[in-house]
């Protein structure tokens, strides 16, 4: 229904909004801006907005301390496997929660989102002891294994809830037509999932780039990605302000790009089955 | 050929009986309609015979051949559904040709084969279209398309029209029984609009709670009805249903007389009563009247009666219009 909104009204809200949004956004802006300053700049008071002397510098020295492209990989690297996996297993288990729901199917759903309110934390010991016994420390399978099982609950709830608004009878329609079970999927389903799926893609891709916890935990060295490289220039030598905000910077630009070309898809995706 | 027989066919859902035990022989190019009220196993009887459902016990033939473990794919059946499940993706010329397609016809056979069904039911323009382009009426159409193109055994209508307006149900209504003569093909239609059953039907099943209540003709099911049940699920307006003193004078639990098969006489009728309420349709009036211990009564009269709310009449039954059931609802005769 179309409510009548005053010209005023839509002002002051277009204003709050915007506001809003930038105050979200503003540390993510304080950090690139602050990747342009000298450390001296960086931590004046008080604080220099946009007017202070700009400097490539610290990207410069970040690049040369540390090597980005080696963590960049790493992180394409677990951010991709983990999907990949993820989806392989996340696919058949929601088109059959979907599709062939049993019994227990809601309390399964429940179960698997009920392991997402666990603190992490509190499986770390555990998780640690079994990765250093079978040498999976610091290790890209190993990262992609914790990354996989960490995301796989709200993928198959996603894909689940989007699979739950296929009809089931356009199914049952090829199936009448006299499509094999193979065909049905290829031609029927699979072009009807596919926004789903990849929405679901997207949305896996930026929770297992920016996942600290796990990655700062078992990796070191070989599979340590972005996370890592930021860290490690909160040093114990002191804050670096400009560096670590460079840092910070370069390992953020990727997925902040692919967020915002995916912002419809993702959008799209995460608010799919709120309205029937 | 296209014949469809169901020998003891069962179906339950856990400890849901749905279908308790079904026996049906369908003929070769017969129309026979499964009617009934809704949650009445009318669908599910249809899916079980698309292959859709699993059978719980029994066994399902089609052209005398065992398919009850064979796949929908494979029984050569087509089906039309309520919510016509086009497929959403492909333009109204692949919808049609999808079934082709699969059976893996060759390219400019197929495309003959779409563009004839396209020309039977006017969608020649519409071709190039998806189907959130059309109107209900025409995806209906393309549904029915998609039946068509295959030349199958038999055809399944699961309630096609119920979601289309009144003026175009009657089109349709017109259009399917015409694509029944020309094709001659064996037809299942599930409905659960008595009407619907009335005009289309070769022959009625008609449905209570998973039991095949009666099986006949159109006008055998009015005239003589097997029980309660159908003869008050038949005909529109409702059969009048009395129990009590107006039944046992007609040595009967129950007795049913039709709106038509009452006479408005003067005095000396069956049941004396207060006209309620008067529906003039122009060829006909009908009136409600409120027949004391009968219960209230649904009177067909000329369409230029006078009587209004208020007036006395006495009725008078055609005596061997009066169907007579017993305590069972089984009739008596």
């Amino acid at each position: 229904m179309a409510r009548a909104v005053s010209p005023r009204r839509r002002m002051i809200f277009t204003v709050l909004a915007w506001s809003i949004a930038f105050v979200i956004f503003f540390p993510v802006l304080w950090t690139v801006l602050t990747s342009f300053k000298t450390e001296g700049e960086a931590i004046h008071l008080p604080p220099k907005f946009i007017f202070f002397d700009w400097t490539l510098e610290n990207y410069a020295v970040v690049q040369e301390r540390s090597n980005y492209l080696k963590f960049a990989m790493n992180s394409v690297f677990l951010a991709l496997g983990s999907t990949f996996f993820a989806l392989v297993i996340a696919i058949p288990a929601a088109w059959a929660m979907a599709f062939a729901p049993g019994k227990y199917t809601k309390d399964i759903l429940m179960w698997m989102l009920s392991t997402k309110m666990m603190p992490p934390v509190g499986a770390l010991i555990p998780l640690y002891l079994i990765f250093r016994d079978l040498g999976l420390l610091d290790t890209r399978g190993g990262i992609i294994a914790v990354l996989m099982l960490l995301n796989l609950p709200i993928i198959i709830w996603m894909l689940y809830t989007y699979f739950k608004e296929i009809p089931g009878e356009i199914l049952e329609a090829s199936r009448m037509d006299g499509a094999s079970v193979g065909k049905e999927l290829l031609y029927v389903l699979a072009p009807m999932a596919v926004p789903g799926i990849a929405s679901t893609v997207l949305l896996n891709i930026i929770l297992a780039w920016n996942e600290a916890f796990w990655t700062l935990s078992l990796t070191t060295k070989d599979a340590a990605p972005l996370t890592q490289f930021i860290a490690s220039y909160s040093s114990p030598e002191g804050l670096f302000w400009a560096k670590l905000s460079a840092a910070s910077t370069m390992a953020i630009a990727p997925i902040l790009v692919l967020g915002w070309f995916a912002q419809k898809q993702l959008v799209r995706g995460l608010t799919f089955g709120a309205v029937k | 050929m296209g014949t469809i027989t169901l020998r003891n066919v069962r179906k339950a859902f856990g400890d849901a009986i749905i279908i308790p035990g079904a026996d049906l022989e369908i003929g070769h190019g017969e129309f026979v309609v499964f009617v009934g009220p809704s949650g009445c196993g009318k669908s599910t009887l249809l899916r079980l015979i698309a292959g859709l459902e699993d059978l719980t016990a029994g066994e399902i033939f089609i052209d005398g051949q065992n398919v009850s473990d064979v796949p929908p794919s494979k029984r050569g059946l087509s089906m039309v559904f309520q919510s016509y499940a086009l497929y959403p993706h492909m333009s109204v010329r692949n919808n049609i040709a999808f079934g082709l397609k699969m059976a893996g016809m060759p390219k400019d056979e197929i495309e003959a084969k779409v563009m004839k069904a396209a020309a039977t039911l006017n969608l020649t323009e519409y071709l190039d279209r998806k189907p959130r382009q059309l109107s209900g009426g025409q995806r209906q159409r393309v549904a029915i398309g998609r039946a068509i193109v295959r030349q199958p055994k038999g055809f399944l209508f699961d309630e096609p029209l119920s979601n289309l307006d009144a003026a175009l149900r009657v089109n349709m209504r017109v259009e399917i029984m015409q694509l029944h003569q020309d094709l001659g093909a064996t037809m299942i239609y599930v409905t659960h609009d008595q009407v619907e059953a009335m005009t289309m039907a070769d022959r009625i099943v008609v449905l209570n709670r998973g039991v095949i209540e009666q099986v006949g003709s159109p006008l055998e099911l009015y005239h003589r009805p097997d029980s309660v049940f159908v003869a008050g699920f038949i005909g529109s307006p409702r059969m009048n249903l009395m129990t009590g003193v107006v039944a046992a004078k007609h040595k009967a639990q129950t007795i049913g007389v039709r709106p038509e098969h009452m006479a408005i006489i003067p005095s000396g009728g069956d049941v004396d009563g207060t006209i309620l309420l008067t529906e003039h349709l122009g060829s006909d009036s009908f009136l409600h009247v409120d027949g004391g211990e009968a219960g209230r009564l649904t009177v067909r009269a000329s369409g230029d009666f006078a009587g209004k709310p208020g007036d006395k009449v006495s009725l008078k039954f055609e005596p061997d219009r009066i169907h007579k059931f017993d305590g069972s609802g089984r009739a008596v005769r």
